[in-house]
């Protein structure tokens, strides 16, 4: 639980859900839908393009459609965090809930933490980690539901903002190999030039493009190296 | 408690737009994840993937931004997270420093622009 207490992600959790529920009142959902999501969908951006897209009149089909994209990048994260979480004895279902809660913020810090914590309590310690967090989250929510009417437009658009900010600056912090800062780097320039091609994939494009060529990158320098 | 949820529809919507695809994508991780090693070379591709995803995510949001965050001129949106980088790398990668000073500029742009 101090783990909850002591990341500065866990601020800016607070202040997004502020803002998903502040989105959410303003798009007239429900509190109990706006919870719901928190809980279900637990995925900051997804939620903002859940709501948005439900918001702007769109069909439920293509909120589907556009969230399915966007969800793919949780895929890579969980391949690659469940091996630090698992020991010799550990089934599948085990990983199940631990699995749900992993989202951008509790990648990077299991990252983080997870080298710290004893391997046969790291499962133990992302639940207590991701129960925090979706509490913390699931105060916020309401929170910002009910603040939504006196939130200005000024407030929105920092609490917009934090989003992209911290996971940037967390992401960074965590590149340890040239590798992940290429990927990084790579990621962020190529978006701008695929999204031109309008193929509703361009996420996924870019993205593997990018980690694919830092990868890559990584593979020769070993190569040269041995 | 009908008035907390609001109609099933919606929350219909929720599960099949929000949560399935969501948890579908997790649960095939799972399924494919739990059987990799640690120390395997395929997870440093992977992570790259997984990064450069996001890093998609995060431009996607400065370059097609949501609701009220396009009020914010592009110059602003670019520099208050160029501050935020610069100010991050200067204290020796305080998330806390560069997510504070990224939005100071942002605030501050914002109140000077009008």
């Amino acid at each position: 639980m101090s783990a909850v207490a002591s990341t500065v992600l866990t601020l800016v959790l607070f202040a997004t859900y502020l803002g998903i529920g502040a989105l959410a009142h303003d798009s007239h959902f429900s509190l109990g839908w706006a919870l719901g999501s928190t809980l279900l969908v637990w995925a900051g951006p997804a939620q903002i393009i859940l709501i948005s897209t439900l918001g702007s009149a769109a069909t439920a089909v293509q909120a589907a459609i556009a969230m399915k994209v966007s969800a793919i990048r949780l895929f890579p994260m969980v391949v690659s965090v469940l091996p630090l979480m698992k020991t010799p004895k550990t089934r599948r279902r085990h990983l199940v809930l631990a699995t749900h809660f992993i989202a951008v913020t509790l990648w990077v810090e299991c990252y983080r933490l997870l080298p710290k914590v004893p391997r046969e309590r790291r499962i133990a310690f992302t639940h207590g980690l991701g129960c925090g967090l979706v509490t913390v989250c699931l105060v916020a929510t309401t929170l910002g539901y009910g603040l939504a009417a006196n939130l200005r437009s000024l407030f929105a658009a920092a609490i917009l903002l934090l989003t992209p900010l911290a996971f940037l600056l967390s992401t960074a912090r965590n590149c340890k190999e040239i590798s992940d800062v290429l990927a990084l780097v790579l990621g962020l320039a190529l978006f701008p030039v695929v999204s031109r091609l309008h193929t509703g994939v361009d996420i996924l494009i870019s993205g593997v493009t990018a980690g694919t060529i830092a990868y890559g990158v990584h593979w020769w320098r070993e190569r040269a190296g041995a | 408690m009908s008035e907390f949820f609001g109609s099933p529809h919606a929350l219909l919507v929720l599960v099949l737009a929000g949560f399935l695809p969501n948890e579908i994508w997790r649960m095939a991780g799972l399924w494919f994840g739990a059987g990799i090693d640690e120390g395997s070379e395929v997870l440093v591709w992977v992570r790259a993937v997984a990064t450069a995803i996001l890093a998609g995510v995060i431009a996607q949001i400065l370059v097609q931004p949501p609701g009220a965050l396009a009020d914010v001129p592009d110059w602003l949106r670019y520099g208050a997270v160029a501050a935020g980088f610069a100010v991050f790398m200067l204290t020796q990668r305080s998330i806390f420093a560069g997510v504070v000073c990224g939005e100071i500029v942002l605030l501050a742009g914002k109140w000077w622009v009008g």
